[in-house]
């Protein structure tokens, strides 16, 4: 239960400082720290992912930058893709989607890097530059 | 709230491509989707970065949604651990924003880069 807390707690303080999810520290922690397998972990992640995404889009909503109708378009639009992605992952088996999940990991380790180097020019990625009106650097 | 123009044909399939992507990504590996969400909508539909953000974000609420609902018919979800790990995520992410004004962002980067290695390195040993 405190290995549980723990995986929350950090990955919600990631989410907080870089503005992208705890998700993909979720899953790691639940099969490192709690011992599910692949798809229990992935499963899990996703339930766990919903409390963040609420609170944070009541947040962000009352700032007015939540583009409400393009955000209902995009979740319906995504239903299929996502019931087609779980069905992939179950098709496949745990160590071939772990070791993919790996490889992510790694694909997402290397663009924080390139956006460390190139933080204070402006070059940060998309996704990376989240909280960039919170710094007074970025 | 900004107001959103009429969506034309063209914006409403890049949207939809945005969401089968994000979609897939999300179902596939478990997670939100917001970095494959956030900067598509910057580069196809020309969004600023906190629009981007807190837009993906609300998408991803029917994504992780439906998504978690699918791997339930598969009895994958374990409800308690996605309680005990999402609840206190929400209070993480409160530090996490207060935090983000204290500590230089590249020093973030590059600890969170480093998990996410040691993640891989466990994860391919295992």
């Amino acid at each position: 239960m405190t290995g549980a807390v723990a995986i929350g707690l950090a990955g919600g303080i990631i989410a907080g400082l870089l503005g992208v999810g705890g998700g993909v520290l979720f899953v790691p922690g639940l099969v490192i720290f709690l011992g599910l397998d692949q798809h229990q972990a992935e499963a899990t992640s996703l339930l766990a992912i919903i409390p963040v995404a609420i609170v944070g889009t009541y947040v962000q909503d009352r700032y007015g930058n939540v583009r409400r109708g393009d955000a209902l378009l995009l979740g319906l639009l995504s239903l299929a893709g996502a019931a087609g992605g779980v069905v992939l992952a179950n098709a496949l088996s745990g160590t071939v989607l772990r070791d993919a999940f790996a490889g992510l990991l790694l694909i997402i380790a290397g663009q924080f890097v390139r956006r460390a180097l190139a933080s204070g020019d402006g070059a940060a990625p998309a996704s990376a530059a989240a909280n960039s009106h919170r710094r007074e650097k970025a | 709230m900004q107001v959103v123009p009429e969506a034309s044909l063209h914006r409403s399939l890049r949207l939809a491509a945005i969401g089968t992507l994000a979609g897939l990504f999300s179902g596939l590996f478990g997670v939100g989707g917001g970095s494959v969400i956030v900067p598509l909508l910057v580069l196809w539909l020309g969004y600023g970065e906190h629009a981007a953000t807190a837009t993906s974000l609300a998408a991803i609420i029917f994504i992780a949604g439906f998504a978690a609902l699918t791997q339930g018919l598969y009895g994958n979800v374990h409800v308690l651990d996605a309680l005990l790990i999402g609840v206190p995520a929400v209070g993480g992410v409160l530090i996490g924003t207060w935090l983000a004004q204290r500590i230089p962002a590249r020093t973030v980067s590059l600890l969170f880069a480093g998990v996410l290695v040691l993640s891989a390195v466990e994860l391919i040993l295992r």
